[in-house]
């Protein structure tokens, strides 16, 4: 993926911080997962993926990092057709 | 074909009870209140007229519409009369024949007779009353005349010669009735009363907007469009739609052979109704200026002199320079960009053209910059992408709420028709950093001026919420009945929360709390409130929470599902709504249903014949950001600019740079083209048959006027590209099209064309529920069921200022010109804004030793330009202020890749900035004039070819 890791950090962290602020921490950590399963193109949630395996989530706010912990397997790409 | 005269029936429609009144001894049943002079219209009677239209209200200074009612003493004016049951009218006889032939022979006294040379020779309503009343001779030879008089041609779209002027008042009335500027008056007393623009300036110099209501009012040759006086009355008229803003005003365009003569609004346009602004009246000569591209041209390096091709040979081109660009680098390296500015059946195929013939989901449109937190905010509290209104819903409202939105600069035509009702006395709060029109106009004066913090839209928007949340103004049983309980709960605590009060609030949005308390009551409080926003909600990094806080503010209060209320985006192009519509997002099929829906995949996969990807594709952004990084290498770009209209211009075109195949279809060479390898010649408004969607969901056809001037329509140089791509397409009229867009599209399924030309218009959702549109959404219930209040906390933009950058840049648009400016710089309009200025205030630029009119550089972390500054109290100390219609401009070479945190819509309204005098143009400026030149050299020496 194109996108270098510091846009991806920023823009996971942006949105970590409007669902951070959700009244139920539960649900809001699965909204997070959800919308970048969502909204983000496959590859930068796998790029955003590979950043966290390879530096333990440097520059993630402890929310998106929890998000991200917890609901993985929504952020991997699903199997596709070449 | 339009009919090429409307019947004018002299005085508005009116909705009282039915009265039956005799009318030449013809019984004509009409609502109370209606003239006699549009009772006997409508009986089929023409009553004799100067004065009147029923497009403005009676007026009763002609005196030729006088008639003679029984047991009545005198000759009324049929235009002032109302009617009354069982009155009997005559409406001719010999001694109304005697009156109108003098009042004629009165006016044609100090009129000119050079009715042959006359440019409103054969469409004068002066000359027709002559005809009508018989005049057959003039008797008086007056010592004093008004025929000497000095024609004003300032005007670059009309002239008004007072030699002709009836002073019948019908262009001052327009000017105050339908368009509410109040430019003109009747200046002086008796024979000298004449019609004065402002303190009797020249029309360019006064107030006047341009928008021609007092041209379309005037019965004679006084105001009359210069194309008019140049060409000859019009042989026919074309209804279609205008191509600049979403208020989609329809027009009638007359025409001599291929050419235009001029755009009228149509009476009958549902979103206008008969009025117009001065770019959709007079701007759109653009089409055909000698800079239009009129044949497709390639070129291997960007540095390449540009060779014109045959159409066959520009799209088997560009279709191999695709192939082999997803060949080498896979299937994802490609993507396109669809147009709210073309059709909806164009950004239809634009789209399908990326999922179905390049394979991937890598599509995007313009919405991206502006609207898309409103697609996706209004979906997660309301249900559906979309303003909840009709237009006319304003007439219904008590209290107005416009928020970062300008409507008399950027959708003028709506702007009218607010103001008309807050003359009629509906309150108007506007909260927006600056001191727009709207705050202050003749006879409109903004109840609460709410000049917030750019940034600091829902910290307001909060303590709005609290006022009405702790002060028992919730509409309690509308909430219990139509929204979620638990998120409404969990929403009041959070907003009941002290630390959201106005007066916790003031310091960081700037806004007094006794203001936002005021405000939030008679929102609350003052009947049927409706919000009208625009991208001052949207370019934040919070845009997507503003525009759910919003939403929240309308639910709270019930101020939703009903004429009068609402939440109304007004979009910016002419075709944003319906760009949205068509699936132009990278995680959406069309109808706004996302791509994991398997049940909606399989109906596009069905039809199309082909296996759809089921994860999101790139967004802009994105696509830029991979072209950085090496792995996005082509993109079709159909009627956008990004090179202009995106932020951060140098990311922007290193991107293009980066890139092996840019593919621009365009009018021009544009800022995008001029990185380009293909460029495609596309066809304006006035050259193909379509839709457009406008802000409303009203979807008005598009009548083709003239042939295409590059021979095809945006449509089918589509067509013709997915078949050399080896996904087939068999359209052979844009009709075809949306028959397919309505049978997969639950809120199109009732849309055709044939409805289209039987309703003039339709406003979606169109289905079985809806046969004939849905002006009003979420009536009983919303698109989702039960309305979801959303928590949303206020989270400062990471755009802060600093010593070293001390001021916040905000950008917005102005009347006169139009997004990135490629149509309207190629107009007269720049008569008005001929170049992008600084706003500063005084004190910021006492500071800095700046006088009115100098140059000055303007410094973000982004980038550097300079323009000249114009000194204002329109903006805050702290606040500077510029529009971004000039690419020379560079506004956005200053602004940032901050966006908003849902939808990546970029931060236009907030960038930290320092201010400061200069001699001369930036870097970048010097950089952008010589790569100009260089493109511009490298273009073929023949490359127009003359309508």
């Amino acid at each position: 993926m194109g996108m270098n890791a510091t846009q991806l950090i920023k823009m996971a962290n942006q949105i970590g911080a409007f669902f951070a602020s959700q009244p139920d921490p539960q649900q809001a950590r699965e909204d997070f997962a959800q919308h970048l399963k969502r909204q983000w193109d496959p590859q930068m949630r796998s790029a955003l993926c590979t950043h966290l395996d390879a530096t333990e989530g440097e520059g993630l706010s402890a929310f998106v990092l929890e998000a991200m912990q917890a609901h993985r397997e929504q952020l991997e790409p699903l199997a596709r057709p070449a | 074909m339009a009919l090429f005269r409307e019947l004018d029936y002299g005085t508005p429609a009116r909705t009282g009870a039915p009265v039956t009144v005799e009318i030449d001894g013809t019984p004509i049943t009409v609502p109370a209140g209606t003239s006699v002079m549009r009772a006997a219209q409508e009986a089929g009677i023409s009553v004799p007229k100067l004065c009147a239209s029923d497009s403005l209200e009676p007026f009763g200074s002609c005196r030729l519409c006088t008639v003679e009612i029984e047991g009545r003493r005198g000759y009324p004016a049929s235009c002032t009369t109302p009617v009354e049951a069982g009155m009997k009218v005559r409406t001719q006889s010999p001694k109304l024949a005697e009156l109108r032939r003098g009042t004629m022979e009165l006016y044609i006294s100090d009129h000119p007779l050079d009715c042959l040379t006359c440019s409103a020779n054969g469409n004068c309503e002066l000359q027709d009353m002559a005809g009508v009343v018989g005049l057959r001779e003039v008797r008086y030879d007056p010592v004093k005349t008004h025929l000497a008089e000095t024609k004003d041609e300032s005007n670059p779209y009309f002239t008004f010669d007072p030699a002709k002027c009836i002073v019948c008042n019908r262009c001052v009335r327009a000017c105050e009735e339908v368009q509410g500027t109040f430019a003109l008056t009747i200046s002086g007393r008796g024979f000298d009363s004449q019609v004065s623009a402002g303190q009797n300036e020249d029309f360019l110099d006064s107030e006047c907007v341009s928008c021609g209501a007092c041209v379309q009012a005037c019965p004679t040759a006084t105001l009359m469009e210069k194309t008019l006086i140049e060409q000859g009355q019009a042989e026919r008229s074309v209804t279609t739609t205008c191509a600049y803003c979403g208020v989609g005003c329809s027009f009638k365009a007359e025409i001599k052979g291929n050419e235009v003569v001029r755009m009228v609004p149509n009476k009958n346009g549902h979103a206008n109704h008969g009025h117009a602004c001065v770019k959709g009246r007079f701007a759109w000569g653009y089409a055909t200026h000698p800079d239009r591209i009129a044949a497709p041209m390639i070129r291997e390096s960007i540095h390449d002199a540009w060779r014109t091709v045959s159409w066959d040979e520009a799209i088997a081109y560009t279709a191999k320079r695709f192939k082999d660009i997803q060949a080498q680098y896979g299937r994802d390296s490609v993507g396109g960009l669809t147009s709210s500015r073309c059709t909806n059946e164009e950004a239809y195929l634009v789209q399908k053209l990326v999922r179905a013939a390049f394979g991937n989901n890598n599509v995007d449109t313009c919405a991206r910059v502006c609207h898309s937190p409103t697609g996706y905010g209004l979906k997660v509290t309301l249900g559906e992408s979309a303003g909840t209104q009709d237009f006319d819903s304003v007439l219904a409202a008590d209290v107005v709420l416009v928020i970062g939105a300008n409507p008399t600069d950027g959708h003028p035509v709506f702007g009218s028709q607010l103001k008309r009702r807050l003359r009629e006395g509906a309150k108007l709060i506007v909260a927006d950093p600056r001191g727009i029109d709207l705050v202050r106009s003749p006879h409109v004066k903004a109840e609460h001026h709410l000049q917030l913090r750019p940034g600091s839209n829902v910290a307001l928007l909060n303590s709005l919420a609290h006022v009405i949340v702790t002060e028992g103004l919730v509409d309690e049983a509308f909430v219990a009945e139509r929204c979620e309980a638990e998120a409404f709960e969990q929403w009041r605590g959070f907003v009941a929360d002290p630390r959201h009060s106005p007066e916790a609030m003031e310091e960081l949005t700037g806004v007094p709390a006794a203001s936002v308390r005021a405000a939030a009551r008679l929102y609350a409080t003052g009947g049927n409130a409706a919000i009208y926003y625009g991208l001052g909600v949207t370019e934040h990094s919070q845009g997507s929470s503003t525009v759910m806080a919003i939403a929240n503010l309308a639910m709270a209060t019930g101020n939703i599902g009903r004429a009068g209320v609402g939440v109304n985006p007004l979009r910016g192009q002419n075709n944003v709504q319906g760009s949205c519509d068509m699936g132009s997002f990278p995680h959406e099929l069309p109808g706004y249903r996302h791509v994991s829906d398997p049940q909606a995949r399989a109906q596009f996969e069905q039809s199309w014949g082909v296996s759809l990807l089921d994860e999101p594709g790139l967004r802009i952004p994105n696509m830029l950001a991979a072209a950085h990084a090496g792995t996005f290498k082509g993109i079709y770009i159909q009627g956008e600019d990004p090179a202009q209209s995106d932020p951060d211009t140098q990311h922007v075109t290193d991107a293009l740079k980066a890139m092996e195949c840019v593919v621009v279809q365009d009018l021009f060479l544009n800022e995008t083209a001029k990185f380009a390898h293909v460029f495609l010649p596309g066809a304006s408004f006035l050259e193909k048959n379509g839709t457009f969607t406008n802000a409303e969901r009203r979807i008005s056809p598009v009548r083709k006027v003239m042939p295409a001037l590059a021979g095809k329509e945006d449509w089918e140089v589509t067509v013709a590209l997915s078949n050399a791509l080896g996904y087939p397409m068999n359209y052979t009229h844009p009709s075809q099209i949306m028959d397919e867009i309505a049978s997969l599209t639950p809120t199109f399924t009732g849309v055709s064309y044939a409805k289209l030309d039987r309703l003039g218009s339709i406003q979606w959702p169109c289905n079985d529920a809806a046969p004939e549109g849905t002006p009003i959404m979420h009536e009983d219930a919303f698109v989702r069921g039960k309305g979801r209040f959303m928590v949303t906390e206020f989270i400062p933009t990471e755009e802060r200022t600093s010593r070293k950058r001390p001021l916040i840049l905000t950008t917005g648009r102005i009347l006169s010109q139009y997004n990135v400016g490629a149509q309207t710089r190629r107009t007269a309009n720049g008569a008005w804004h001929a170049e992008d200025r600084l706003e500063i205030h005084p004190v910021d630029a006492e500071d800095r030793g700046i006088n009115d009119g100098d140059w000055v550089s303007i410094n973000s972390r982004a980038g550097e330009t300079a323009m000249r500054a114009t000194i204002t109290e329109r903006v805050q100390p702290g606040i500077v202020y510029t529009t971004f219609h000039h690419p020379e401009s560079g506004a956005n070479v200053i602004t940032t890749d901050n966006s908003d945190w849902a939808t990546n819509c970029p931060e236009y309204k907030v960038t930290a900035v320092q201010i400061s005098k200069v001699e001369a143009p930036s870097q970048w400026q010097n950089e952008f004039q010589a790569f100009t030149h260089e493109q511009l050299d490298l273009l073929p020496q023949i490359k127009v070819v003359q309508l």
